[in-house]
């Protein structure tokens, strides 16, 4: 079982997130609106896995990425994010994310892509 | 903003309705505003935009649009708190999907998200505010694009 951290900002894409995931094969531990509340909870909660948000408040997701990935480069992480050019995604995975879903995305997308994440 | 670029934006909105794969969303004929603060509907979600253009792009709809797009998420809590979320996140995610055609330096803020009447302060008055009216089930929004190139 994999502790699974979502961040986002979004209550409606926390929650749908939520709904998603097998359940048999994550347990969440914790939810984060920013990337200030992430970095806090992360170092609390040490999940395995986080579902990133890049555009937050306070402190956004790329930021956000660097400071959990020093604490742990284990950790995987998958960014759910709207920004989809290319330069972004190539940012995102030079500072340790593991995977990136664009917005909008659908449940089979989420639930494939966190069970690719967990399989490499 | 020239008007060839409208079409970015109406294949985005178009798309983020194709995730829910019922009924299609229909768009209207987009039109042109000028020197006019464009009417909004219940719920606003504005981003700014910086970089290589400024201004802003809004998405505006009805409590029952909103409330439509929540039960195709499987949302059952239609509360104002999630029906304003919702309308700056259709915003966040049409600006952030307009990325992959402005480039990395079309920079978006956090949405900012209101109910009603507009204020002054954060919607455009001045310049050339493109309209693209939508609707989806029956029910009514727009996506505002108001940029400078």
């Amino acid at each position: 079982m994999y502790k699974l951290m979502i961040v986002d900002d979004s209550n409606i894409i926390r929650n749908r997130i939520q709904r998603a995931y097998d359940s048999g094969q994550f347990m969440l531990v914790a939810t984060a609106t920013s990337g200030v509340q992430a970095v806090e909870k992360f170092n609390i909660h040490r999940p395995d896995v986080v579902t990133m948000d890049l555009t937050m408040p306070q402190m956004d997701g790329l930021e956000c990425i660097a400071k959990i990935i020093a604490i742990d480069p284990e950790v995987r992480i998958l960014v759910v994010s709207a920004l989809s050019d290319k330069s972004t995604g190539i940012e995102a995975l030079s500072l340790g994310a593991s995977g990136f879903l664009c917005k909008p995305f659908s449940e089979e997308e989420l639930v494939e892509s966190l069970y690719e994440l967990v399989q490499d | 903003m020239k008007e060839q670029k409208l079409q970015i934006f109406v294949s985005i909105i178009t798309n983020y309705f194709n995730q829910f794969g019922t009924e299609e969303l229909i768009v209207d004929t987009p039109y042109l505003l000028e020197n006019q603060q464009p009417k909004v509907h219940d719920y606003t979600g504005v981003i700014g935009i910086s970089g290589v253009q400024k201004g802003v792009v809004y998405f505006s709809a009805t409590s029952a649009l909103l409330a439509s797009i929540l039960d195709s998420m499987g949302e059952t809590d239609k509360s104002e708190d999630n029906l304003v979320d919702l309308a700056g996140e259709v915003a966040n995610t049409v600006s952030g999907n307009a990325r992959n055609e402005f480039g990395a330096e079309f920079h978006i803020s956090v949405p900012l998200v209101f109910k009603g009447s507009p204020q002054s302060i954060i919607l455009p008055k001045n310049g050339r505010s493109f309209i693209i009216p939508v609707s989806w089930r029956g029910q009514i929004g727009e996506i505002v694009v108001c940029l400078q190139d």
